[in-house]
């Protein structure tokens, strides 16, 4: 399969590599998908007082698209607000990146992965959501 | 050396230049382009003696009577002429077939038709080395059962059945052997004088002959009858019409020729490269080969990088052609049905590269792999949350996974 040049970008350089503390109250730990499935990202973000990202760190089981996925989600949460964080869509991955229909799985893991990491960090911080309360 | 290094021989290999000299004479007017099955000229019986010296090279390489040579297209049609072949010509005296889960798809999807005709298949589990046992083919032969189908060497894994012991039962009991060798000609020795198979489907393609032709092995003593697949003009003794590809067949002949001649030297350095891939790669933490070291052929590594996700690894691999059990190369997002049916975990599975050494692999170039395949993996399990968890002790086992 072809890849895009910018999914061999991140596949090669890959940013924000690397992991924060779990029990540091400002961070948010998220890890979707399996490995039974071939895919598993952790995303862990930096939050400060004031609720924006500060800092982003991943680590990604799973092929290249995957890995490319999650890259930039660390590069696009970054100085966001968890509110405008929750907006990020697995199709602007999918488009930024030039996903083929086969790869979009893992733009969807990827927009799981931010989810879970601002639910996280919610939790931890004793907000609730209206949406996650009527979950 | 040049890139990329091929490293995928039981995919296809490279037609072997004195294979393509041979059939370049086959082509053009000056040459010996005619139809075999002209009998009233020149031309045609040129073309026939042509094709039967290849039919009698390829029965030379594994010992039996050319006339039980029959051209098929390659070893997906010889595979389809023997399964539905047999199964209708036989189907008064029984509708029970056996064959087993990691067989190439050209066999059970022609099982999964005969099923949808009425059939009933049995699909033996292979063991944790990827063996089917004589023991398990006796204990599934019933009163109905009409045939056995089983692989000489797996496509994935290199690992090679007791054939001999196994055509002993199924000769025995009366029940018809097919066995789809497509991998293994010129990798192990063939000699159907001693092997019971009444079937066996054959290719060139893997042995440095041309893509487009193999060819089914029927036997003519006992007499094995099969209904023909394809009709036509008659050729091939009723079983298989066609006008013959006078160069294809002269292609396979001399593939076979060389491999008779050269088999057991190449086979020889083929297997050195891989012990020495093997030992290259040894040392590298949570590594394992799939299926059975001791019954492989000698060009055949699958190894699984645990943590590490194949796909990936090929991404990273990019001047090594290789091949893996991963999902994400399939279009079925399935990680390999051979890998599972051996037992091994999904991520394993997904984690596997095939490396398939073959004629033209050389030395330097098994060093250069070694090299990328450590720092690849090296890279990705930085990478890997897996590693990270794997190396902080949790048992990921019993890790309750989001899966999706």
């Amino acid at each position: 399969m072809a890849y895009s040049d910018k999914v061999i970008d991140h596949y090669e350089n890959p940013r924000n590599v690397g992991k924060f503390d779990d029990d540091d109250n400002s961070v948010g730990t998220g890890m979707v998908g399996a490995p039974a499935c071939g895919d598993v990202m952790r995303l862990q973000i930096k939050v400060n007082d004031d609720g924006v990202i500060e800092d982003a760190r991943f680590k990604t089981y799973g092929c290249g698209s995957a890995i490319a996925s999650s890259s930039l989600l660390t590069e696009w949460v970054k100085g966001r607000s968890l509110d405008e964080a929750t907006t990020i869509r697995n199709k602007d991955i999918a488009e930024e990146l030039q996903l083929p229909p086969v790869k979009i799985h893992c733009s969807v893991l990827a927009e799981d992965a931010i989810k879970a990491a601002i639910a996280d960090i919610k939790r931890k911080r004793g907000i609730t959501d209206v949406a996650e309360a009527a979950e | 050396m040049q890139f990329p290094i091929y490293l995928d021989y039981s995919s296809t290999t490279p037609v072997d230049p004195r294979v393509a000299a041979k059939m370049a004479e086959c082509l053009t007017l000056e040459a010996n382009f005619g139809n075999p099955a002209s009998r009233s000229h020149m031309f045609g019986w040129k073309a026939e003696e042509a094709v039967e010296t290849a039919r009698k090279q390829v029965a030379d390489l594994i010992n039996c009577d050319p006339r039980e040579i029959v051209w098929t297209s390659g070893a997906t049609e010889a595979d389809n002429l023997a399964l539905k072949g047999a199964a209708h010509f036989y189907r008064k005296k029984g509708q029970h077939i056996i064959t087993s889960m990691i067989e190439h798809k050209a066999v059970l999807d022609s099982c999964r038709q005969l099923e949808r005709e009425g059939y009933e298949i049995t699909y033996l589990e292979p063991d944790a080395q990827g063996l089917i046992t004589p023991e398990q083919v006796a204990d599934a032969i019933r009163d109905d059962t009409i045939l056995v189908s089983l692989m000489h060497v797996n496509n994935e894994i290199g690992v090679i059945n007791d054939i001999e012991a196994i055509g002993k039962i199924t000769r025995e009991r009366k029940v018809i052997f097919h066995v789809d060798a497509a991998q293994s000609p010129g990798k192990i020795d063939i000699d159907l004088e001693k092997m019971q198979v009444d079937l066996m489907s054959l290719t060139a393609h893997k042995i440095y002959g041309p893509k487009g032709i193999g060819a089914l092995y029927v036997r003519r003593k006992p007499r094995v009858r099969i209904e023909p697949q394809m009709h036509g003009g008659g050729h091939e003794r009723g079983m298989r019409s066609g006008t013959l590809p006078t160069h294809q067949i002269v292609g396979m002949g001399e593939a076979y020729r060389i491999a008779k001649e050269e088999m057991h030297e190449e086979n020889a350095r083929v297997l050195a490269l891989r012990n020495r891939l093997l030992e290259g790669l040894k040392d590298i933490e949570e590594v394992y080969v799939n299926g059975d070291l001791a019954h492989r052929v000698a060009g055949n590594l699958n190894i699984s990088f645990n943590f590490v996700e194949g796909e990936s690894l090929m991404m990273a691999l990019r001047n090594l052609a290789v091949s893996s059990g991963s999902a994400c190369t399939s279009a079925s997002l399935e990680p390999s049905y051979v890998l599972r049916a051996l037992g091994l975990s999904d991520e394993l599975a997904h984690s596997s590269l095939r490396i398939t050494i073959g004629r033209f692999t050389t030395e330097e170039e098994i060093d250069y792999a070694i090299e990328k395949i450590h720092e690849a993996v090296v890279k990705l399990r930085e990478l890997s949350p897996l590693w990270d968890m794997y190396k902080d002790g949790v048992d990921l086992n019993k890790v309750q996974w989001a899966a999706h």
